[in-house]
């Protein structure tokens, strides 16, 4: 399947997760104090948190939309723009910074085209930094989805990235 | 209760368990600066300026939220502690925009008053902060995030009672926004415009969207004929911008000053707020005898009707039809005003002088229009007027009382007391006794409708028939009694009220939106028992008494929903989204 294909059905998709992201939130109804359990499932269907599904989980849980919205702000774990399938994360602790963690993430934007907190048009890749893998004897480390690669060069960048369709 | 024994700098100090370090304090002469508490809000403690230091403990403790501790030795103004609180300001301050003499809150901005109470002449850390973009989005309230210090008020009195929840905390650390739901702006989302964040906020990071400037240039304009109308609690207030009591009745000084500002004619709200009670009076007794839906439920505060049209659109059947009395005279300046002087509708500016910033949006709705021209032009707050007052150079102490133009200035004490709440109540029991029974109300102090408790209920005899009424003030309370009445209605498929009385605002519109900043509970209650006293004080004190009301139904609306008065002063609702605040659809 074409990257283009991929997309459009993932937007079709989109909307038929919906009776199941219901589902997934019934025993949180009119629990408040669940927000984040919700919002987590659905993090996990979506791949990310539309608009949409926000306000349903504001509906339903009986949570005013502004906390719901503030509480996703928080945590760096929601996002609100749609995940590639797979999340490029280029360490930027101590010791990647000072082994060039920099000059790799600058290197990922730009091959890819996109920022960091950002995803590709095409929805293969989303980038984001973290601070320390604990793999700071193989910086400046760069971890694709579960799988971590040490002494990333920036030549050795594109033959990583391209294993991930 | 026990009693808590204790040293505040070497003084001994004996309090009642629970009170905290700052009044405790207090009690013993030391004032300990504070800057995001408010003595109607629960401490939070997010500024962290009140610190004082106690003897044992390495870590300082605030005081507004640490209540006193037997054998506490509390040291309020040490060296440390006056260097802590300098250094926390001076990190407040550098993050903070500040362009004093040309911020709306110049004078009146507790950052400002805290930085001399505590000394600051100088400035160790620069500036540092990006800028960010205004919310300009609604046609009430600007926020300022520039300004803003993240204290916490606004969400605080917006989350807690009012219970809008429009504002909330949003991303952390040095990106940390005070904002509304995905950021889209006040004027999308479900804010109803009370600015009870604009009264609470401590600097200029809110305040109401100015249209000083649109009414000076139609003063100014010779082809247009400005009317202005001043809503019952600004006599209560305007006073207080010019240095008088809280509390001071300015009926009269205020007519003057408009007089001289060159305003073309000087009428009153409060002629408006008695049509009001007659038309909504008319209602009230057509329902409880007709057996029409009831409770019917006023209409006079915009702030509680986008209030219900997003959150209990189920009940929008039960409010009465009445416009408030803003509305009520923008369409009776464009008709009646202008048939009888012989001005073409289209010249008349109408301008009104609001204590409130939900009217501002309330006359821009787009059914306000009932004039075939927009009804209202101009919304100013009680601020707004009191700069133009002092722009145009006139104080207003020093004028003399003048009463407004006729024929739309003449006023009941019944019409003054709209401004506090429980106040259209008792004017619409007066005027519906009457309506009623065909005889006068004797005692016309109904005292149970009074005072400053968040939700009151009473039983009121009109020859026989039993009443009972209800009113609330602040929508938090609000939400309590139309919660019962939802709670009723479902399951009994009746209520067993038959009016109530609800106001967007802590105390009625005498703590509104655009009131004179530094309201707090106890100002609001002051400014209240003026507008009752005034009521008392004036020859007519019931709606229906009023000569220039009796005159109008005579010369032109005919009679208390009559046709006409439908067209012109009666409204309908709409249902909102809980989201965005947009109408959804008709109802």
């Amino acid at each position: 399947m074409s990257a283009k294909n991929h997309c459009n059905c993932a937007r079709v998709d989109e909307e038929d997760l919906y009776p199941k992201l219901e589902e997934m939130i019934a025993q949180h109804k009119g629990k408040p104090t669940e927000l984040i359990m919700a919002l987590h499932k659905a993090q996990n269907l979506f791949g990310y948190l539309p608009k949409k599904a926000q306000e349903l989980i504001s509906e339903r849980l009986n949570v005013p939309i502004s906390t719901v919205c503030g509480v996703i702000s928080f945590y760096s774990f929601f996002s609100t723009v749609p995940k590639g399938r797979h999340t490029v994360k280029v360490c930027l602790g101590t010791a990647c910074y000072v082994r060039g963690g920099q000059q790799t993430l600058k290197k990922v934007e730009k091959e890819l085209n996109t920022k960091v907190g950002s995803t590709t048009e095409d929805r293969r890749y989303s980038v984001d930094i973290v601070r320390c893998i604990g793999a700071c004897g193989l910086a400046p480390a760069v971890l694709v989805d579960k799988d971590v690669y040490g002494r990333v060069k920036s030549t050795k960048l594109m033959d990583i990235l391209g294993k991930y369709e | 209760m026990n009693a808590i024994k204790a040293q505040i700098n070497h003084m001994e100090v004996e309090v009642q368990e629970g009170t905290t370090i700052l009044d405790a304090a207090k009690k013993v002469g030391f004032t300990i600066p504070t800057l995001c508490h408010h003595a109607d809000l629960k401490p939070q403690g997010s500024c962290g300026i009140c610190v004082v230091e106690v003897e044992g403990f390495p870590a300082m403790k605030r005081a507004c939220m640490t209540e006193m501790v037997n054998g506490w030795k509390i040291h309020t103004n040490s060296a440390r502690v006056r260097a802590v609180r300098k250094t926390l300001l001076e990190l407040i301050l550098s993050n903070h925009e500040m362009d004093c003499p040309i911020c709306i809150k110049n004078n009146a901005c507790e950052l400002q008053r805290l930085a001399a109470t505590l000394g600051m002449t100088t400035l160790k850390y620069p500036q540092n902060f990006q800028k960010k973009k205004i919310d300009n989005t609604s046609v009430a309230i600007v926020r300022n995030p520039n300004k803003c210090i993240l204290c916490g008020r606004c969400v605080q009195v917006c989350t807690e009672i009012q219970t809008v929840n429009a504002l909330a905390l949003s991303m952390r650390g040095f990106n940390t926004v005070i904002t509304d739901a995905f950021d889209a702006g006040l004027g999308n989302s479900v804010c109803v415009n009370c600015g009870q964040c604009i009264v609470y906020c401590p600097v200029g990071a809110l305040y109401e969207k100015s249209c000083v400037d649109k009414v000076w240039e139609v003063i100014n304009d010779p082809g247009k004929h400005v009317v202005v109308q001043e809503a019952p609690a600004v006599r209560a207030t305007l006073g207080e911008e010019f240095g008088m009591e809280p509390g001071s009745l300015v009926s009269g000084k205020m007519h003057a000053t408009l007089r001289r500002m060159r305003f073309d004619a000087v009428f009153d709200t409060n002629f408006a707020a008695d049509l009001t009670i007659l038309e909504e009076g008319t209602e009230i007794v057509d329902r409880v005898k007709n057996g029409g839906k009831l409770p019917v439920i006023t209409s006079c505060s915009p702030g509680w009707i986008k209030f219900m049209e997003t959150f209990y659109p189920h009940l929008s059947e039960y409010v009465s039809t009445a416009k408030s009395p803003q509305q009520m005279f923008g369409a009776l300046s464009k008709t009646y005003y202008s048939e009888i002087k012989g001005i073409p509708p289209e010249k008349i500016v109408s301008v009104s002088v609001m204590p409130c910033t939900a009217k501002k949006f309330e006359c821009n709705r787009p059914e306000m229009n009932s004039s075939r021209y927009q009804d209202v032009d101009y919304v100013l707050t009680t601020r707004e007027i009191a700069r133009m007052m002092k722009e145009a150079g006139i104080d207003l102490k020093e004028m003399p009382d003048e009463p407004a133009d006729d024929p739309m200035g003449e006023y009941s004490g019944a019409a003054t007391i709209f401004g506090v709440t429980g106040g259209v109540m008792e004017a619409a029991l007066r005027s519906a006794y009457f309506l009623i029974t065909g005889k006068e109300l004797e005692d016309l102090d109904i005292l149970p409708v009074r005072g400053m408790e968040g939700v009151k209920e009473a039983e009121i005899d009109v020859n026989g028939l039993k009443l009972k009424v209800a009113v609330a003030h602040g929508l938090g309370n609000a939400r309590k009694i139309l919660d019962k009445v939802s709670t009723q209605l479902k399951n009994e498929g009746k209520s067993e009220y038959h009016i109530i009385e609800i106001m967007a605002c802590p105390g009625g519109c005498v703590g509104g939106g655009g009131q004179p900043w530094g309201s707090n509970m106890a100002r609001r209650a002051r400014r209240g028992e003026t507008l009752l006293k005034e009521d008392k004080s004036l020859p007519y004190r019931r709606s229906h008494e009023n000569p220039s009301i009796k005159a109008i139904y005579e010369k032109y609306l005919e009679q208390p929903n009559s046709k006409k008065a439908h067209h012109l002063l009666h409204t309908h609702y709409y249902k909102r989204s809980k989201v965005d605040g947009k109408v959804i659809l008709d109802t």
